[in-house]
């Protein structure tokens, strides 16, 4: 277990970062307005429409609980996504390339317990993010349509969580593989585009991170969903990219 | 386990693709001293240390620290060690009590034991003051003796500090020097280098690198008796530039005489043994008709040393390309 010593005072040091650094105020502000928008937005898209389009008459369906939830999705999922990148792409490049990485490591620190702090922040910081963005997202159409299911609204949150993760997870593996922040951020942003093109393929998109939603959406609209299939294959991404980051980085000269 | 030497490499090789950085280092470190490890730029000093912290994997042979094979991802080897890298980087959002902390409790401390140590630290590297600063504000000294504290809060078995009096003022330096010494009793201390007068005025034994190879090592008065031939001063009475040139001349032919330098008047002479030295150089000084208001025999320096082994290396080197 040596490999994990240090991990609990590492994990308390990140998190004070992320607070220190206003990284964790940011991000869970950006998603609180993420979450309460996105229903204001479907409730109000009709009048904006019209004052926009003037006398052109363009019909807008009548707003629904439904156009409430598929807006706060397809934001979240664009938005957070990109976040989720920003938050990974430095983690373990920026310490190697600022030499804070030496520091750490000349310690009694295992380097799983240097990594493991880190992805667990990374995880924490997009948990408290996507709870608040879905507490407001559920406030906000209880307030403009109709409560939605507390238990539904929830697991969309989790399933959202664990897709936002898992591009946190990509990226933060190309942040140990590389010493550049940079190439990271790029890695991490051609697998938001590709498993997003590939996830348009049912067949596969079931498997991958952007194959939550549907789930998602089923849930939080109160109906059944089978999630086993998706997020056994997220939770074996995860493993995956993880087992390969802590492969490669505990071998790695600093 | 705890009477062996606190460091031990056998066969220590680190070669970066075609560059030897290091190349079959044999180095024993006792345990109880300040140990200077000096050399040229290029040298291997940081490759060792770097090999040592387990920053690095050796290409060939090994390292141990008390016992613990050295690599990376060993915090049994870091739990011996502290360290301070040559350039040592900070959480600039950190406050300078907080990276004391943090480092005490990742070696284990706790409670009232850590306060304790941590402002123990704090006032040994004089930043009790700014203690509650954030790091980013820290001036480039004070992040230095910051790096001195992180690496002593602990209170390790081994400090290693590369280069740790480069971006230090003269007081800076003065007290860091001051501090190695005092931790003597209580740590052994690696210590790399290259400026020779600190090495001289702390260190108990050292070892000569040289193009990624230990050109020599042991107790430092040893290597000042055993490579550093006595150097005598000669000071002329004004006025006789013939009769000096004549004595310079004459002391550059003999046999007898390790290096002849005139400089500001003042002839300063390397010879091989000090018996013979002493005798004929009196003789020469006779011969040659100068009159001196000045005859000292002075004591051999480690630049003496260090130039004599690292010098000798060169002129072999070039001789051979």
């Amino acid at each position: 277990m040596s490999g994990l010593a240090g991990f609990g005072v590492l994990l308390r040091k990140e998190l004070l970062e992320a607070v220190r650094t206003f990284r964790l105020p940011i991000v869970v502000g950006l998603f609180a307005v993420v979450g309460i928008g996105s229903p204001l937005l479907a409730r109000f898209t009709p009048e904006i429409v019209e004052a926009l389009a003037g006398d052109m008459g363009i019909p807008v369906p009548t707003p629904t609980v439904e156009a409430a939830i598929d807006q706060l999705l397809k934001n979240i999922a664009q938005f957070g996504g990109l976040t989720a990148i920003l938050l990974a792409m430095g983690s373990v490049a920026a310490e190697k390339e600022r030499g804070t990485a030496a520091l750490l490591l000349t310690k009694p620190v295992g380097r799983a317990a240097f990594l493991g702090a880190k992805v667990a922040a990374l995880g924490l910081v997009l948990l408290a993010a996507v709870a608040v963005a879905t507490v407001g997202g559920w406030i906000y159409t209880a307030i403009l349509f109709e409560a939605p299911s507390v238990g539904g609204f929830a697991g969309l949150g989790v399933l959202v969580w664990l897709s936002l993760f898992a591009y946190a997870v990509i990226t933060f593996v190309a942040s140990t593989l590389t010493r550049s922040a940079l190439a990271a951020a790029g890695i991490g942003f051609v697998a938001l585009v590709g498993l997003g093109i590939a996830s348009a393929f049912p067949e596969v998109g079931r498997f991958l991170p952007p194959g939550l939603s549907g789930p998602a959406r089923a849930l939080a609209l109160g109906g059944g969903a089978e999630v086993a299939v998706p997020v056994s294959a997220a939770v074996v991404l995860l493993v995956a990219c993880l087992g390969v980051a802590w492969a490669a980085f505990r071998r790695q000269e600093l | 386990m705890t009477d062996g030497p606190i460091v031990r490499t056998i066969g220590l090789t680190k070669r970066y693709g075609p560059i030897v950085a290091l190349d079959g280092l044999d180095l024993e470190v006792p345990r109880g001293v300040v140990f200077g490890l000096l050399g040229p730029n290029g040298a291997g000093k940081t490759t060792t240390i770097r090999l040592l912290t387990g920053l690095a994997r050796p290409t060939a042979g090994r390292a141990e620290v008390a016992g613990v094979a050295a690599g990376p991802d060993t915090p049994e080897l870091q739990r011996r060690i502290g360290y301070l890298d040559q350039d040592p980087r900070f959480y600039g959002w950190m406050r300078g009590r907080e990276l004391l902390e943090l480092v005490g409790r990742l070696h284990g401390l706790r409670g009232a034991r850590l306060r304790d140590r941590v402002a123990d630290t704090l006032a040994r590297v004089g930043l009790s003051d700014a203690a509650e600063r954030r790091i980013g504000g820290y001036s480039g000294g004070m992040r230095q003796r910051l790096g001195i504290g992180q690496a002593i809060v602990a209170e390790p078995e081994l400090l290693i500090l590369d280069e740790p009096v480069s971006s230090l003022d003269p007081e800076g330096r003065r007290d860091l020097l001051a501090l190695v010494g005092e931790l003597r009793a209580s740590s052994t201390v690696v210590f790399s280098t290259h400026v020779l007068g600190d090495v001289e005025r702390v260190c108990d034994r050292v070892a000569i690198l040289d193009h990624g190879r230990l050109v020599t090592d042991g107790p430092l008065d040893a290597l000042l008796d055993e490579y550093a031939g006595p150097v005598y001063r000669l000071d002329p009475e004004p006025g006789q530039p013939a009769q000096v040139a004549a004595l310079v001349a004459a002391l550059d032919a003999a046999d007898w005489v390790t290096t002849v330098v005139l400089d500001g008047g003042v002839v300063s002479v390397s010879v091989r043994d000090p018996a013979t030295g002493g005798r004929a150089l009196l003789a020469a000084v006779v011969d040659a008709g100068v009159a001196l208001v000045g005859f000292e025999r002075q004591r051999p320096t480690l630049e003496d040393v260090f130039l004599r082994l690292v010098g000798r290396d060169r002129d072999r080197d070039g001789a051979a390309a």
